[in-house]
């Protein structure tokens, strides 16, 4: 499937591996983490309360719209965050295993 | 007694032109921006190993961007510069900040607020759907990523940006599906008048629009957006809209840049408990500043587009007469004839702004008619219809009370991009001017905090 | 907007949850009620407030008071035709290691406690954690009572006004009172727009502002407005059920939090800001937010991966004991009060009311409320 971002220029850069959802993701240095996950990817992560998968809204750290997850479970802002090599992505919400009340 | 502690917060133009200023008069301010890299929004720069020349990024703005990150780099070592660094409270004349997890506060005699804008949002129904950005975000992409939002752009709202983006994204070939403007061409007649008082600025305008035509691209005024079609799967498909002659229309498009001019980031002149006052010709709540940017409160002072959307132009020189005035109530020299030049200056931009607001008015009325079922809030997923039912049945009729009521505005961007059209949907709802509606207060900590900040010891 | 106003029975001056809810029940019981609020209805500590419908941790003696209260909050929504978010999902109070004395004091608490309708389950150790995995090391001991929970605080009084609208009350919001005296037999009172009210009851629910009303009427209280220290969290999947919160006799320490349906995390405690009711206005201050966040993760350190997104406060009214003022004036007969609930008079808000009504309709009730009384204070010298 083709990635909701395109990239138009200085794609020469040094090339960075980063996971998303498991998989391998080529990342370009320089990049924010939302558009190395968008140029090959249609979304970031989807709303809590049910409508839907979203992609971001105003890549300026405003909106909090991009929020990611580490495999740790900690939160990223994925357009303020700069992928780096190794790096382990989710697109969603880790479960709250913390927890785990009856 | 040592130096004064100056702090700027916001290291765009009015930043930049304050820093300079003051560094002039022998001070050294503490520059925090949130930014990587110095430069703001609109001069906003491309990461180090980027190779795109000025003349590329910036268009007719090339001159002007260079010079200012030419002048902000010329501080380096004369300023205490905090890239990458929030400003989440103010309190007790101290600056609450947050950087790399960490909290510090800093103390200060004089605050430069200069923290720009962001984009103004009227909802359309469906610009919930992934693949639907602002207007900004869509130029930041371009210009600090060197992307585009998706392979078909429906550039979607109204103002002076709405073209330029357009322009660029057709420059740096994107694909453009159309421009949809909502405000009537006729208005942009009207004002010319006032838009007069920058004739280079409306002479590159024009231009752009010509450069538009000329790829081909659709460009169409006094449109009613009516609804970003798609799915939840796909994210955006399409657009349908009412053209200026009152015909139904769709277009395809994979992306929606969306943007109805700016609106100030007020917040921290709120967490300083600076006084606000309604603006009647934007429908908007600014600041309250004296020529020179003195807000309500001593020693707090305003400059750029946070304080009123005038302009990059005019937030140097807004910038610049603020760090005047700073320096002027700390008993410091000011150059009378600089002041007066500025105060001018800024006349003339105000006169244009004012010319842009009449050109590209905000289309409030559009609010009353966005169908029910329109998401209003996209953080929390409140609906046009929600916030209506609170309005009609628990009689919410003041913008804070309809946020407790409908928790439109409560979620974790704070009401940035949905508050001002809310309010308009109370207004219409309730039958009160929007300016009774009021505002929705600005709280700490204006963007999240991790609960897991780590403090350095008392 | 000026003149005489239609007399009524009963004029209630202060539309928080006490005022709004005794309307409500007042109507119910046949009186004609007027209602006075200087803003709007629920906006300072009844609407401000962390939402903790908690009986446990209450004097044994406002028990009574706080069971009459649980069984109105369990017919909320149909009493006020209006979902207010209650849940019954439980209440736990933790104490620390470093503090093993409030561990005792929890068992002495739990078994005056069963006397008063008001069961508690004590655990500890083990047992404390499987429960409630997401408590921390330092935590030693826990006192739960399932029958205890939270609901939403911003909705609740308006909705209590709206069911006292519909029932024949009428609600006068941005009225603000100006002047109240004893005029021969009846109450008369004065608005900033210019009109006079009156009626044979006064009932002063004005929370922070209630000392203000009493003075006038010879019977000073030595209350003091703070602003609570409250702060919320993204939405995150939903899992913790109860209200948690820390017993400990340091402010800073008393930490709390609650988890909404809709998955934000409601957190509250640690030190109060301050609070200017002659302004209007309540602040959070910065540092109190930090060390709210620096005993959060002492108490549930799996939070520290959540971000808060907003931090409010309200005015609320504190007295020396901790105790609210409630009942009759000891000098004015028709003068009723009830204010000053010292930041915990969330839950017993509906059990106010109807106590209030109660005693204003029948001249009497059976809830203890003699330890509220208002010439207990010395007088100021």
């Amino acid at each position: 499937m083709q990635g909701r971002f395109v990239r138009l220029a200085e794609t020469g850069r040094a090339q960075v591996t980063i996971h998303v959802d498991g998989a391998p993701v080529t990342a370009l240095e320089g990049d924010t983490l939302m558009v190395a996950i968008l140029a090959s990817g249609r979304h970031l992560r989807r709303s809590e309360f049910g409508d839907g998968p979203r992609a971001g809204f105003c890549l300026m750290g405003a909106c909090q719209d991009c929020w990611v997850w580490t495999e740790a479970g900690d939160r990223l802002r994925a357009c303020t965050t700069q992928p780096a090599e190794g790096m382990r992505i989710s697109t969603s919400q880790p479960g709250a295993t913390w927890a785990s009340l009856t | 007694m040592g130096q004064p502690d100056v702090i700027i917060i916001g290291a765009g133009p009015a930043g930049v032109r304050a820093a300079e200023a003051l560094v002039g008069a022998g001070l050294r301010p503490t520059i925090i921006d949130e930014g990587r890299r110095a430069g703001g929004q609109i001069y906003r720069r491309q990461p180090e190993n980027f190779r795109r020349p000025y003349g590329e990024l910036y268009g007719t703005e090339a001159g002007r961007a260079k010079a200012l990150h030419d002048g902000f780099d010329a501080l380096a070592g004369r300023v205490d510069y905090r890239p990458e660094t929030l400003v989440w409270n103010i309190a007790d004349r101290h600056v609450w900040t947050a950087a790399g997890g960490r909290q510090q506060a800093l103390p200060f005699d004089a605050l430069l607020l200069c923290t720009g804008a962001t984009d103004r949002l009227m909802p359309v129904k469906g610009w919930d759907l992934a693949g639907t950005y602002s207007l900004g975000g869509a130029q930041v992409a371009l210009k600090a990523q060197a992307c585009a939002i998706g392979r078909r752009v429906a550039f979607v709202g109204t103002g002076p940006l709405l073209y330029l983006v357009a322009a660029q994204y057709v420059k740096a070939g994107a694909g453009v599906a159309a421009v949809l403007d909502t405000s009537p061409f006729a208005a942009r007649v009207a004002a010319l008048p006032k838009l007069l008082a920058q004739p280079g600025v409306l002479r590159d305008g024009v231009a752009l629009t010509l450069a538009l035509k000329r790829a081909g691209v659709a460009l169409h005024a006094g449109v009613e957006p009516l609804e970003v079609l798609g799915d939840a799967d796909a994210g955006v498909t399409g657009l349908r809209f009412r053209d200026g002659r009152g015909r139904e229309r769709a277009i395809g498009a994979d992306a929606v840049a969306l943007g109805y001019h700016l609106r100030p980031e007020t917040q921290l002149a709120d967490l300083a408990r600076c006084a606000f006052a309604f603006e009647p010709k934007t429908r908007q709540w600014l600041p309250e500043r004296d020529g020179d940017g003195r807000s309500s409160v001593p020693g707090v002072y305003l400059a750029g587009d946070g304080a009123r959307i005038l302009g990059a132009r005019s937030a140097e020189a807004t910038g610049r007469l603020a760090a005047l005035a700073v320096l002027a109530d700390l008993g410091l020299p000011v150059d009378a004839g600089e002041l007066a030049d500025l105060r001018r200056q800024v006349a003339g931009y105000a006169r244009f702004a004012e010319g842009l607001a009449e050109a590209f008015p905000w289309p409030a009325a559009q609010a009353g008619k966005l169908p029910d079922e329109t998401v209003l809030c996209r953080c929390e997923n409140v609906t046009a219809g929600d916030l209506r039912r609170t309005v009609r049945e628990a009689g919410a009729k003041e913008a804070n009370r309809a946020k407790a009521f409908s928790r439109v505005g409560m979620g974790r961007c704070q009401g940035r991009y949905c508050g001002q059209a809310a309010a308009e949907v109370v207004a219409a709802e309730a039958g009160v001017p929007v300016e009774q509606v009021g505002r929705l207060r600005g709280q700490a900590p204006v963007k999240p905090l991790p609960i897991a900040i780590e403090e350095d010891a008392p | 907007m000026s003149g005489h106003q239609p007399p009524s029975d009963v004029l209630v001056i202060g539309g928080g949850l006490m005022g709004t809810s005794a309307a409500l029940f007042l109507r119910q019981r046949g009186v004609s009620v007027t209602l006075l609020e200087s803003d709007l209805v629920g906006r300072q500590a009844s609407g401000t407030n962390f939402g903790n419908v908690r009986r446990q941790g209450r004097p044994i003696g406002q028990l009574p008071l706080a069971n009459r209260a649980i069984e109105i909050w369990r017919n909320a929504n149909a009493l006020l035709g209006s979902d207010v978010e209650y849940l019954q999902s439980g209440h736990i109070r933790v104490c620390y290691r470093e503090r093993p004395e409030m561990a005792d004091k929890m068992e002495a608490y739990a078994a005056e406690a069963r006397h008063a309708g008001l069961e508690l389950e004590l655990l500890s150790g083990n047992a404390l954690r499987a429960r409630f995995p997401f408590l921390g090391p330092e935590v030693m001991a826990g006192s739960y009572s399932a029958l205890d929970g939270h609901a939403n605080p911003r909705l609740v009084a308006p909705a209590f006004a709206r069911a006292a609208i519909r029932a024949g009350a009428v609600v006068h919001e941005n009225t603000k009172v100006t002047a109240a005296a004893k005029v021969g037999d009846d109450f008369e009172v004065a608005t900033a727009d210019g009109r006079t009210f009156r009626a044979t009851v006064l009932l002063v629910t004005a929370g922070a502002w209630g000392p203000l009303l009493s003075a006038q009427f010879g019977e000073p209280v030595p209350l003091v407005a703070r602003g609570p220290n409250m702060s919320v969290t993204e939405p995150v999947p939903y899992a913790i059920a109860p209200a948690v919160g820390v017993m400990t006799p340091v402010e800073e320490e008393t930490v709390y939090f609650r988890q909404v349906a809709r998955g934000n995390i409601v957190l509250g405690g640690s030190t109060r800001g301050p609070a200017y009711p002659d302004l209007v206005r309540s602040y959070v201050l910065p540092q109190n937010t930090l060390s709210q966040l620096r005993q959060l993760r002492r108490l549930a350190p799996a939070l520290g991966k959540l971000n808060i997104i907003r931090v409010w406060s309200g005015i609320e009214g504190y007295l020396p004991d901790s105790l609210p003022v409630m009942g009759p004036s000891a000098r004015v007969s028709g003068l009723y009060y009830a204010f000053g609930f010292s930041g915990s008079g969330f839950q017993i808000g509906p059990g106010v009311g109807a106590t209030m009504a109660e005693l204003i309709a029948t001249g009497s009730t059976a809830i203890p409320i003699d330890a509220y009384r208002v010439d207990r204070f010395p007088a100021a010298a």
